[in-house]
This record gives C-alpha cells, structure tokens and sequence, in this order.
C-alpha cells in the first residue's frame, strides 16, 4: 500500500506563481497579434511580460474569501443603518447632498472601471495583470452596486437621488465625471492602466476616498462611511497595481518613457480636475469639516505624490508640470466652484446655499490667504441679496472647456482676480479651454476631444428637450424643458436649501425622533 | 527619506494590528482622523504576523489585513512573516 506524506501547504509566492501563471497557456493554432489586437498599436514595447510582478500576490480562491467577508460586513451594517432610521443622524440635512452628488457623479463611474478593467484585463498579453485586472474589474462592479445600495435607503427619504443614471448621462455638471471615464475608457490598454490605475487611483483616490469618507463618518452617515471604506479596502490592491503598471513598462523598454510621461501629465489634470466637484464637498457641503481641500492636497499629493514621483526619478519620470499651476489654484479651488453651483442652484439635482458664519470663519482659518480677501465678501452679499427675497440664480450658461467640461471657472494662474481663457482655432472652428493644461491636452488629440458632448452645445442645438418639445411655440421656457430633460424636478430637487422640501421633512422626521409627539 | 504610509479603518479588529505596527515600528507615527488611522513612518514600514498573532492568541494570515485596509503607499513586499512598505529614493 502507498503511504502518501501529506503535501506540505504552498507558499505565499508558489501558490501565486501556481495560480496565476500556472494557468496560462501558449496559444498553437492561433496567432499572439489575432488573440491580443490591442498590445501594440500604442506604441508601448513589451519584451517580457514573465517580467511582470503582483506584489500583493492574491490568488482567486484567497480574493473570493476576502471579498466575500467584506460584503458580510457591508450588507450587516446597511441593515443596520437604515432598520433604525440612521439617516436621521447625520449632522444636518444640508450634509445628504454630497451623498446625491456622490450617487450621480462617482457611483456610475465605479460601473464604468468595470468594464474598463474587464476590458484591458482580456487584452493584456501576460497573465500576471490579466489577474490582477481581472480582480480589479469584480471590486469595481461590487463598489458600484454596493453605492447603489447603500444610497437607495436615502432615495426613500430625500430629493434629487430618484434618476441617478440617467441623470449621469445628460446633467451639465455630470458630464465633466463621465466624459473623463468615457475619455479614459476609450483609450489603449496601456493608457487606461496609466489613466485610471496609475494617475487616478495611486495619485488621486485618496483624495475622493480617504478624507471624504472620513468626513462622512464625522457627519453621522455610516452608510456612506461603510460602503466608502469597504470600497477603499480594495483601493490599496488597485494602487499596487497601478505602480507596478509604471514600474513594468518602464523597466521594459527605454521608448516607453517619453510615451508614458506624457500620460501621467495628461491623466493627473484629467483626474484633478474632476476632483474640483470633491474640493468644494470637503470645503462646504459637509457640516462638520475633518480636513480643508488645501490639507488633503497636501498631505496625499504634495508628500505621498511627492514621494512617489522621487522614487519615479530612477526611471526618468518627471512630477507632471500641471503640479505647479495645482500649487497656485489649491487657495481658490473649492471658493470658485461652490460660487458656481451657487449661481446655477436651478439647474442641479442637489441644494446650495450661503455657509453660516462659523463655517466662514472655518474656511477664513483654513485659507487665510484667499477667503477673506477674495470669497467672502462674495457670499455676504449673496446672503444679503438672498435675505431681501432676491436669492441669485444666474440664467445664462456659461461657456465649457472642450477638455474638461468644466464652466470656465477658473482664475489666471497667479491672478485671482481674473478669469483664465484659452482658445485654439482648428479646422475652422474655435475651441475654448480653461486652462493651458487642457489646451494642450486638446492640441495632443483635437480628433478625439472635438466629439465631446458639452451640454451647454448641446442645450443651444436643441438637443435636450423631452421628445415633442416645439421651442418656438409662445411662452417656451428653456430652462423647465432642459430640466425635465433631466428628469429634475423644479422646487424640488434644485434651489437653495433654505425652504426646501429636504430641510422641512428632517426637521419635523428628526423631531419625531428625539420628542414624543 | 520619504515617508511610506498605511492606514486602516479604526475598530475592534484592527486594534491589535495598530499596536503591533506600533511596537515593530518605534519611527512610525499614529495619525488618527474619524473612523481611521494612518501611520506614517520614515522610508519603511514593516507589518510582522508573529506580532499580530502574539496580541489575538490565534493564527493570522497577513491577507486578512485587507478586509479594514483603506490605503498605503509605497513599494510592497509580501512573505508569509512580514508585510513591508519601501520608497526607494
Ligand atoms: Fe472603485
Ligand atoms: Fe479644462
């Protein structure tokens, strides 16, 4: 009779080696360019894709265990949560419209890295990040449906949440998230990995992640704080992934330097400026601030990104240029796009308002160089205006960058008093942009950046009005037609929170809650 | 030296591993912000599972610290024993 010694347990690194290179295979009646069309096309050279390391060294049946606890977690506390009407602890009800621009801007985007990933995880020739997208693309779809969730209990209670994927598609603000993903997603496979899994996750995610969710915790949302950290618990595999994307491609081949340089410049003002919707949540639209937009640029872009473009240095990677124009804008960010929604309060699916005087002196604090001078005088007389029954709404819509899709907003570099423009003329048409950095994103592709969908275009041509809407017909109003467009509804979903149906329905739900009536 | 960092949702669980990271790690400093806590250290970090399972009384496979990581940075690299975050530069 065979006595079989048991078998000694594998490794952490045998049984990642056994597990994910163990299961390729080379292809004998096919043809490597047929299988893997989009390997080269982008001019990235590939020597040896064995060369390529996961670190985390997480093989599939170790992912499902993992992942598998962490949705009992989540679904435990969101239960938890919305059994004992925890909505009616958050701090104020002003805080639940970060969680409507969260629904509406970012979740859909946690969609889209799905496919994203699903996507370059089939094209890649080697099986290490094959896996490794392959996991990325399952912790995407689960961040996405997790949102959906955890966000739907406050959709039983609050306006503006009830359309959120179709207002992704069509709401002038939305636009500047999804056409940074759809530009992202209809990239190669090497300048998604840089886009979205280098510049956006390894650079910027902590900054939507970390002290935004922090922020929700502090706010009373355990909804929000769960979900967030749930989601941040596959964030670190996703930035390991991203370095290695780096470090691979450009241990491969020295042609890969000027190609990829010029993607983590790119991708880094991409992604910062969709950042710009997550600066003005920190600085005004939660009650209780953890941190200012200023700290946390600070301290995850200028140390950690700091510290990570030196380790770079050995590649030749240079820190993007737009580092410098972020420098001068970090003062003024959060105060220019807040003033913004505040004068376009009719036409967004959540409530602006004037901050209270502690939260003045909060941002006077935190921005002693800007606030004063420059932002507060601003909204004093808003409040003032607003007090004498002439609250502003600004009817006219502004003008977009072609890049972006941001309202041209911003200020000259240096010169706050002063709105920045740039403008490039091609093939008989004119082009506007806020800023040098998206022009020359523009000038790189002007084939790809002149489809852009601007809504603001798109309003003008007609082209977001319900089916059957006559614009000439007496008394047409454009506005009510693009907001039913949008599926908003007028004094409810939008205009300042003061008065508004969310402020009444928590202030008597939340009395309920704490008096016997 | 750059500063590598880990940072980890702040509960029951983590606990014992916040303490062990502190202990192996006498440069490493303890930021603690709603719900979380980062740890920056100076140039390395090291997580030791012999630590970890000292503190718990039961075995601990270093994989279960992604169940309440939120993020880090650095270069990593995983064995069995340790967890270790690096800058290079
Ligand atoms: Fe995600
Ligand atoms: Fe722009």
């Amino acid at each position: 009779m065979d006595m079989h010694a048991p078998k000694k347990k594998l490794g952490l690194k045998e049984k990642y080696q056994v597990m994910t290179r163990g299961l390729d295979w080379e292809p004998s009646y096919q043809k490597k360019e047929d299988i893997y069309p989009y390997a080269t096309y982008e001019g990235i050279k590939i020597h040896d894709w064995d060369k390529w390391e996961d670190p985390f060294r997480l093989t599939m049946d170790a992912y499902w265990k993992y992942q598998a606890e962490k949705e009992r977690k989540l679904y435990a506390i969101i239960d938890a949560y919305a059994q004992s009407n925890g909505h009616l602890n958050v701090t104020d009800a002003r805080y639940l419209n970060t969680v409507k621009l969260f629904l509406t801007g970012v979740s859909p985007l946690e969609y889209m890295a799905h496919r994203g990933f699903a996507h370059v995880g089939r094209q890649f020739p080697g099986a290490g990040p094959r896996v490794a997208c392959l996991m990325q693309s399952l912790d995407e779809i689960r961040h996405a449906q997790t949102q959906i969730h955890a966000l739907s209990n406050y959709n039983k209670h609050y306006n503006g949440l009830h359309e959120f994927r179709h207002m992704h598609d069509r709401v002038w603000y939305l636009s500047v998230p999804k056409s940074f993903f759809d530009d992202a997603i209809t990239a190669g496979p090497f300048e998604f990995m840089i886009a979205i899994g280098f510049s956006f996750e390894y650079v910027l995610t902590n900054l939507l992640f970390v002290p935004f969710v922090s922020g929700a915790a502090y706010n009373g949302d355990m909804g929000t704080m769960t979900f967030g950290f749930s989601a941040q618990s596959d964030e670190a595999r996703h930035m390991t992934l991203g370095l290695e994307v780096i470090k691979f491609i450009l241990e491969q081949d020295p042609d890969n330097l000027p190609i990829v340089q010029r993607w983590i410049d790119k991708w880094t003002w991409r992604g910062y400026r969709v950042l710009t919707l997550v600066a003005m949540m920190m600085d005004y639209m939660l009650p209780k601030r953890t941190m200012s937009w200023k700290e946390a640029w600070e301290v995850y872009f200028e140390e950690n990104g700091g510290a990570l473009f030196k380790d770079l240095a050995r590649y030749g990677i240079k820190i993007p240029k737009c580092a410098e124009t972020i420098a001068l804008e970090k003062d003024h960010l959060s105060h220019q796009a807040w003033g913004t929604f505040y004068n376009y309060g009719a036409a967004a699916a959540f409530h602006t308002w004037v901050p209270e005087k502690d939260e003045m002196d909060w941002l006077a604090a935190k921005y002693p160089d800007s606030f004063d001078k420059y932002y507060r005088p601003r909204l004093e007389y808003w409040r003032e205006q607003a007090a004498q029954g002439k609250r502003f709404y600004n009817k006219t819509l502004p003008m977009l960058c072609q890049t972006c899709q941001i309202p041209m907003l911003f200020t000259e570099p240096g010169d706050p008093t002063k709105i920045c423009y740039r403008e490039v003329d091609y093939k008989g048409g004119k082009y506007h942009f806020c800023s040098d950095h998206c022009k020359e994103i523009f000038e790189h592709e002007p084939e790809k950046y002149v489809q852009s969908w601007l809504p603001v275009h798109q309003i003008y041509q007609g082209n977001c009005f319900p089916e059957g809407t006559d614009p000439t017909a007496e008394g047409f109003d454009p506005l009510a037609a693009v907001l039913q467009y949008y599926h908003l509804e007028f004094g409810r979903d939008n205009l300042d929170f003061e008065g508004s149906e969310d402020q009444k329905n928590f202030e008597t739900w939340r009395g309920q809650a704490t008096k016997n009536v | 030296m750059s500063t590598v960092f880990i940072a980890f949702q702040a509960n029951e669980d983590t606990r014992p591993i916040i303490e062990a990271i502190a202990e192996d790690n006498p440069h490493a400093r303890l930021n603690e912000a709603p719900a979380m806590v980062k740890i920056d250290a100076e140039g390395r970090l090291t997580v030791r599972r012999s630590s970890i399972e000292e503190r718990l009384g039961r075995d601990f496979d270093l994989q279960e610290l992604h169940v309440n990581l939120i993020s880090l940075s650095g270069h990593i690299d995983e064995t069995d024993d340790e967890f270790t975050l690096s800058w290079n530069a």
